[in-house]
C-alpha cells in the first residue's frame, strides 16, 4: 500500500472565509475513502480541489507523487460522479459514456467496445441508445458512474452520489458501490454528509468540521473511539457528560460528573492529571436498563472490578420511540438531565416491558464510556 | 349520458366557449379578411365578386414589388445571421464573465427594446448622414448595408435576451462534468453549451428574422432613395389605394412567417420537451 493522494497543508480561502484549514491527509491506493462532515465543513471544497475545479490557496496536492495543485481538471487522472449526476441531456447514454474517451482521442471502434464494457459493469446492457430522460434516477446515476469509470481513472471522486435517490434504492446502491469498488480496484473518494453512508461503504473516513480535519479513522474506530466531542456527537447518537478526573492510575480511573450522582469508574487510565476536565461519551445502546420496581439490579456480566455504587444512575422513562428492530428511550435523571438509551427488540415478546413513567436503573460497563479531552 | 362539467373543465361551459370564439374572431378575422380578399375578382376591396388568382399573377409580374421583397428577405437573412451570432456571444459574455460596468452594459443592452422606434429611426437617419455615410450607389446587396446594420443593432438585443434566459437554466455541473472528462473550453461550448442553447438560438433567430422582415419605421428612415423594402413598398402602394395586390403580397408574407414559425417550433419542440424532462 502506498499513498495515491496526498494533501500537504492545504488551505483554501474564499476572501476572508476559510473553507479548508491546513488539511494534511493521505489516501492509500485501492482504498474506499470517505470525507464526512456537516454541510459547509469544507469536504466538497476538498474534493473539488482534488478534481481540479478549485486551486488551493496554500499547500500542495499530490496524485501519484506528482504535484497537481494547479493542473486543470481535464489533465488529471481523476474523474468525478456529480451530485445530480450531470448526465448530458442531449446525448444518448452511449454518447455520454463515450464522451470522455472521445475527448481523450480514443478511436471509434475501441470506444464502442469500452462503452459496452462500462455499460455491462453498471448493469445497463442494451440501454446505450436511450436518452437520459428515458431513464430512472438510479439508472442515470449508473450512467454517471460508467461515464467516469470508462476513463479508467486513478481515483474516482463521488460527490454525495446517493443523496438524490430514494431510501430503498440508496440502500441497494450502497452495497453495489462497495462491490463495484472491489471489482474495479480503483481508489474511491466519497463526499457525504450522511454518516450511515460513509460508515457502510468506506474503509476509512475523514471527519471534517469548519474546514478542519477532526479525525481520520476506520468507521468502527470513529464510532467507538472518537477523539473529540464533535466526532462523538456527529457520528451516531451519544450522551455526553462533562466531569473531573478524581483518580488516575495506569489500570483504572474515576470521573465525577455533576450530571451523574454516582462516580464513573473506567477500566483504563487517562492521560491527564487529577482534576482535569474531560467529557465522557456514552452511546445509547451501551446503557443497560432495569426496572427499579424489581429491587437492586443484578450485577453486569464481565464487569471485572467495578466497585459497587459506580456506573449507575436512577431515572424515569419520559418518551419511547419504537423503531421495529429496536426501541429508544428518553430517560430523565433525578436532576432533570435527559439521557438517551437504546434496546434491541430481541424477542417478539419484550421480556421486560418498559412503559412511560417507569422508574429505571441505568448502568454501563466500565469500558463503555469514551473519554474525550476536547 | 355526459356528466356535468367539473370545476376545472372550463372549456365545457358554453359561456367560456363563446368567449373563446369571440377572442379568436377578434384576433383572426382581420387576417382572414385580408387573405380572402386577395382572391377577390374585383379592383375594389369591399365587395366579393368571385374567385381569382389574378392578383397573385400580377404580383409576380410586378418587378418593383418583387425587388422590394427580395431586398427584405436579404436584409432579414443577413441581419438574422449577424444578430444571432452577436446576440449569442453577448449572452455568453454576460452569463460567464464578471467585468467592471457589467450592470451598465446589461441595462444598455435593453435600450433598443425600450426606446421608441421612431427615435431609433431618427437616430439612424442622423448617424448614416453624418457619422457613417453609406454610399447608395453600391451594387446589390452592399447597398442594403445601412438597413442591415440598423436591423442588427436592435434585433441582436432580442436575441441576447432570449439566449440569456435559456442560459439561466443551464446546469453548471454539466460544464464541470465535461471538463472533468477531458473537454477544453471550446469543446465545452460546442458539445455542451450550444446543444442546450439550441431552442433559444432558434427562437432568437426567428425573432430577429420577423423583426427585420416587417420593420417599417427604422427602415423608412435608413433606406436610401433606391433601396426599398417590402413594408416600405406596401406603404407606398397603400398611399394611393388598398389594392388586392397588396392583399396578395401580405398573404404571401403571412404564409412565409407562419410557415417559418411552425418549422422552428417543430424543430425545437421535441428538443425542448426532452431537455426539460431531463432537467
Amino acid at each position: 500500500m502506498s499513498a495515491i493522494i496526498r494533501f500537504e497543508d492545504v488551505t483554501k480561502r474564499y476572501g476572508p472565509v476559510l473553507a479548508v484549514d491546513n488539511v494534511s491527509l493521505s489516501v492509500e491506493e485501492g482504498e474506499f475513502f470517505a470525507l464526512l462532515g456537516p454541510s459547509g465543513c469544507g469536504k466538497t471544497t476538498l474534493l473539488r480541489m482534488l478534481a481540479g475545479f478549485e486551486t488551493p490557496s496554500e499547500g500542495r496536492i499530490l496524485i501519484d507523487g506528482a504535484d497537481v495543485s494547479t493542473t486543470p481538471p481535464n489533465r488529471r487522472p481523476v474523474n468525478m460522479v456529480f451530485q445530480n449526476y450531470a448526465v448530458f441531456p442531449h446525448m444518448s447514454v452511449a454518447d455520454n459514456i463515450g464522451y470522455g474517451l472521445r475527448m481523450g482521442g480514443v478511436g471509434i471502434g475501441e470506444r464502442a467496445r469500452r462503452v459496452d464494457e462500462a455499460l455491462a459493469l453498471v448493469k445497463l446492457d442494451g440501454l446505450g441508445q436511450r436518452k437520459p430522460d428515458q431513464l430512472s434516477g438510479g439508472q442515470r446515476q449508473r450512467v454517471a458512474l460508467a461515464r467516469a469509470l470508462v476513463k479508467r481513472p486513478r481515483v474516482l471522486l463521488l460527490d454525495e452520489p446517493l443523496s438524490a435517490l430514494d431510501a430503498k434504492l440508496r440502500d441497494a446502491m450502497r452495497s453495489e458501490l462497495a462491490a463495484l469498488q472491489h471489482e474495479v480496484g480503483i481508489t474511491f473518494v466519497l463526499v457525504t454528509h450522511d454518516q450511515d453512508e460513509a460508515l457502510a461503504m468506506a474503509g476509512r473516513c475523514a471527519v471534517m468540521n469548519r474546514g478542519l480535519l477532526q479525525q481520520v479513522a476506520t468507521p468502527s474506530d470513529l464510532y467507538e473511539f472518537p477523539n473529540s466531542r464533535f466526532v462523538a456527537d456527529f457520528i451516531g447518537s451519544v450522551n455526553l457528560f462533562e466531569g473531573q478526573l478524581t483518580l488516575d492510575e495506569p489500570g483504572r480511573a474515576i470521573v465525577h460528573a455533576p450530571d451523574l450522582a454516582a462516580p464513573v469508574f473506567l477500566d483504563h487510565g487517562v492521560t491527564g492529571g487529577t482534576g482535569t476536565t474531560l467529557w465522557l461519551a456514552l452511546r445509547p445502546e451501551k446503557i443497560v436498563l432495569n426496572k427499579r420496581a424489581d429491587g437492586p439490579p443484578p450485577p453486569l456480566s464481565d464487569d471485572g472490578d467495578t466497585p459497587p455504587g459506580h456506573n449507575i444512575a436512577e431515572g424515569t422513562i419520559r418518551a419511547i420511540g419504537y423503531l421495529g428492530s429496536e426501541s429508544t428511550y428518553d430517560i430523565a435523571l433525578g436532576n432533570g438531565r435527559h439521557v438517551r438509551a437504546l434496546r434491541s427488540n430481541l424477542t417478539r415478546w419484550d421480556q421486560e416491558e418498559l412503559t412511560m413513567g417507569e422508574p429505571v436503573w441505568l448502568r454501563w460497563h466500565s469500558c463503555s464510556p469514551a473519554v474525550l479531552l476536547s | 349520458m355526459r356528466s356535468a362539467p367539473g370545476p376545472l373543465e372550463y372549456l365545457r361551459r358554453w359561456q367560456l366557449r363563446m368567449w373563446l370564439i369571440a377572442v379568436a374572431l377578434f384576433l383572426y378575422l382581420p387576417l382572414a379578411t385580408l387573405i380572402v380578399f386577395s382572391f377577390n375578382d374585383s379592383k375594389r376591396t369591399i365587395l366579393w365578386k368571385g374567385f381569382t388568382l389574378d392578383w397573385y399573377a400580377k404580383l409576380f409580374a410586378d418587378t418593383d414589388l418583387l425587388a422590394a421583397f427580395g431586398n427584405s428577405l436579404t436584409i432579414a437573412l443577413l441581419s438574422t445571421l449577424i444578430s444571432t451570432v452577436l446576440g449569442t456571444l453577448t449572452a455568453l459574455l454576460l452569463w460567464r464573465f464578471r467585468f467592471p460596468g457589467k450592470p451598465l452594459f446589461e441595462g444598455a443592452l435593453a435600450l433598443p427594446i425600450v426606446v421608441p422606434e421612431i427615435c431609433l429611426g431618427v437616430a439612424f437617419l442622423v448617424f448614416f448622414n453624418t457619422v457613417l455615410r453609406w454610399p447608395s450607389e453600391l451594387p446589390w446587396p452592399l447597398n442594403l448595408g445601412a438597413i442591415t446594420i440598423a436591423h442588427v443593432s436592435f434585433s441582436f438585443s432580442f436575441v441576447a435576451l432570449v439566449v440569456r434566459a435559456r442560459l439561466a437554466s443551464f446546469d453548471r455541473n454539466l460544464e464541470d462534468a465535461a471538463r472533468d472528462l477531458g473537454a477544453g473550453e471550446w469543446a465545452i461550448v460546442r458539445d455542451i453549451v450550444l446543444p442546450h442553447l439550441r431552442p433559444g438560438l432558434i427562437a432568437g433567430a426567428l425573432l430577429a428574422f420577423t423583426l427585420s422582415l416587417d420593420d417599417f419605421v427604422i427602415t423608412f428612415f435608413t433606406s436610401g432613395p433606391d433601396t426599398v423594402t417590402f413594408p416600405v413598398k406596401v406603404y407606398a402602394m397603400v398611399r394611393f389605394s388598398v389594392t388586392p395586390e397588396v392583399n396578395a403580397a401580405s398573404t404571401l408574407l403571412i404564409v412565409l412567417t407562419v410557415g417559418l414559425t411552425a418549422l422552428a417550433l417543430r424543430m425545437q419542440g421535441t428538443d425542448l420537451v426532452k431537455t426539460q424532462a431531463a432537467a
